[in-house]
């Protein structure tokens, strides 16, 4: 095993004339739940994008356990589970049928797969529905099916983009329950979000980036301490005189 | 590459065709629908009830000293089981009915046709002596089945009129035999049109995979399938396997609603399997040309119309409908005229299975479905996947 799980070393990317990320540096360690807190636009898609290989780095580098996202992307593949910001599934496929294609994709065995989707199916509280088409899902329901998708491999790493976003607070505990265990079970977790209390809820360490930049780095209670804040949404706004969200 | 993950996609793709009600109609219903209607409206019931052709007929031979040989090609033509011939005193008369439709064709035995046959028989090795004259042929272009049908039975009455019965009585080199021809009398239209319905059922292919692949590109599951170990290969592969799948099971369709109805091809269990064969080939140029549809097109919706531009040319010159000139040699470019002609020539004209012609069919048909599949998936990969 690598000695980290995620190393990020001076990250540009660029698209055309936007700057999305900004020579960005870090370093996640194993078993860490990791969260990339900033408002939209800020450049989380981008970084985690890059780590699950969709995007190649204009500049810099990352690796995923061990493995460049540029240069060995295969082995990447191998070894995380990712959750897209859009929930991405196949509308005729039953949710069941859609978490076990994916598990299908990563090869694992047929009867571990079984039994693991009815697990996870159960503890993200989808019985019910699971055998249902996709197509009649409420939000909140795919975006429970996107992250079982996405974790059907047991991944070491699991790279989830803004999981809970739009979610009804039933739904969110669900997914935060879900996240907590995988914690429990040592897995490595980089969770983005712009919600300050998901970030302050879940993380052991939270890097804040503005405009492409990282702007802050360390556990929830630190930065608070050190900014002398109420939360992290202060946080921010005392890093960036901006709110963090949109006020709604 | 991995086989179980190209049949896990294999599966996934055959499910959306059972479930997606407007993927169901193209693929399954409408194969049946249109084998169903065509057949039954062009005589597939009862397994080719004879046909008749309405022929107009103005001889203007018939009062000359030589009239007996025109009036024995008359004979000839009007105990055909095939034509029922009609009379007309003048050229415009008969060309009004042909063109209301009245009739199927129209011939005119010009005059000096008997003075012809009988500078023939003066001296037939010496063909300068002969005096020429040209019987005129009218056939009604908007029937395939008179067009394909008609022309050779005429020329079967001509020559018995001509040389007999029995060509070889009156010592001539060269026998004309065309058994072929007798038969034709039983053919009914549908028998002509039949062959096409193959490569018609599974044009529409060439849509479905357009849309498809826009729609899982524009939905982030290309994306989502790109963040898994699974290659692009096994993404080709398994849509690739998913429509000769299809294509096959459109075969059995056709088929099989076409035998309801009455069809009985002229082929045997090798010339069916032929068939599919021929059918799974001819999905990968479908397959091809729905990539090269996705790489143009930035939504699903433009992915429609842009198929149709490969889709329409295969429709028209290479299924079962008519061709003449311009259309005959644009047509040769045509992938669904390979596996029509293929099909006609095992079904209709009932030629074994060992016939060249139908087996270089196959490989322009496989060459050109594995050329188009290549290059849509380059083009795609390169051009289309983001
Ligand atoms: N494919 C792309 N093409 C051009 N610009 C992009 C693309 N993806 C993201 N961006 C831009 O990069 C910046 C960061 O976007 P993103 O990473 O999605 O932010 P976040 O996920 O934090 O909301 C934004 O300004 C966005 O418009
Ligand atoms: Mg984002």
């Amino acid at each position: 095993m690598s000695e980290s799980a995620i190393t990020v070393t001076n990250l540009t990317k660029r698209f055309d004339d936007v700057t999305a990320i900004e020579n960005l540096s870090l370093d996640i360690g194993w078993g860490e739940l990791f969260g990339v807190l900033g408002p939209n636009g800020a450049g989380k898609s981008t970084l985690v994008n890059t780590l699950n290989t969709l995007l190649k780095p204009t500049d810099g580098s990352a690796t995923v356990d061990g493995h460049d996202v540029e240069f060995d992307p295969e082995a990447v593949r191998g070894v995380i589970g990712v959750c897209p910001q859009e929930p991405a599934f196949y509308r005729f496929l039953t949710g069941q049928e859609n978490i076990t294609l994916m598990g299908e994709m990563h090869l694992v065995p047929e009867a571990v797969l079984k039994e693991r989707v009815r697990a996870m199916v159960e503890k993200i509280g989808m019985e019910d529905h699971i055998n249902r088409r996709a197509k009649d899902y409420s939000g909140g329901m795919i975006r429970r099916i996107s992250m079982l998708m996405a974790l059907v491999n047991d991944p070491k790493i699991a790279l989830l983009d803004e999981p809970t976003v739009g979610m009804d607070p039933n739904s969110r505990r669900a997914v935060w329950d879900f996240i907590r265990e995988l914690k429990s079970r040592g897995k490595t977790v980089i969770l983005t979000t712009h919600y300050m209390e998901e970030a302050q809820e879940l993380c052991d360490r939270v890097a804040i980036i503005d405009e492409g930049h990282l702007i802050e780095l360390g556990s929830p209670a630190e930065l608070i301490e050190k900014h002398k804040a109420k939360n992290l949404e202060e946080v921010f706004l005392n890093l960036t005189g901006k709110q963090l969200k949109e006020a709604v | 590459m991995n086989a179980r993950r190209i049949i896990a996609l294999t599966k996934k793709e055959l499910r959306k065709t059972t479930r997606e009600p407007a993927v169901l109609f193209l693929v399954i219903l409408f194969p049946i629908t249109v084998t169903f209607v065509f057949g039954l409206a062009f005589g597939g019931i009862g397994g080719g009830g004879t046909t008749s052709f309405d022929v107009g007929l103005l001889n203007l031979d018939a009062t000359s000293p030589q009239a007996d040989w025109s009036l024995a090609f008359v004979d000839n033509l009007t105990t055909s089981d095939v034509f029922v011939m009609h009379a007309f005193a003048d050229n415009d008369s008969g060309h009004s009915a042909l063109l209301q439709g009245n009739l199927d064709a129209f011939i005119i035995i010009p005059e000096g046709f008997g003075d012809s046959v009988a500078s023939y028989y003066g001296s037939p090795f010496d063909p300068s002596a002969w005096t020429n004259s040209t019987i005129e042929l009218y056939v009604d272009s908007g029937s395939l089945m008179a067009v394909s049908a008609i022309p050779p039975l005429v020329q079967e009455a001509l020559m018995k009129a001509i040389f007999g019965n029995d060509a070889m009585a009156i010592g001539l080199p060269v026998e004309i035999g065309s058994p072929g021809l007798v038969e034709s009398s039983t053919f009914t239209q549908w028998d002509f049109m039949a062959p096409g319905m193959f490569a018609f059922a599974s044009i529409f292919l060439t849509m479905i995979v357009a849309q498809t692949i826009t729609g899982e590109r524009d939905e982030g599951l290309l994306k989502r399938l790109k963040t898994t170990p699974a290659s692009s290969a096994d993404y080709m592969i398994s849509q690739t396997a998913s429509y000769m799948v299809i294509a096959a099971l459109q075969v059995a369709l056709v088929l099989t609603t076409s035998f309801a109805i009455g069809y009985r091809p002229g082929t045997g269990v090798a010339g069916v399997v032929f068939t599919f064969v021929i059918a799974v080939a001819f999905s990968l140029v479908a397959v091809g040309f729905g990539l090269i549809s996705a790489t143009l097109c930035k939504s699903a919706e433009a992915a429609t119309g842009v198929s149709f531009i490969f889709i329409m040319p295969q429709m028209f010159l290479g299924t079962f409908m008519p061709l003449g000139g311009a259309a005959e040699a644009i047509s040769k470019f045509v992938p669904t005229k390979y596996v029509t002609e293929a099909i006609t020539t095992l079904f209709l004209r009932g030629a074994p299975i060992t016939t060249p012609v139908i087996w270089i069919n196959l490989a322009i048909v496989s060459l050109a479905g594995l050329l188009l599949v290549a290059v849509g998936t380059v083009l795609f990969e390169r051009y289309g996947s983001h």
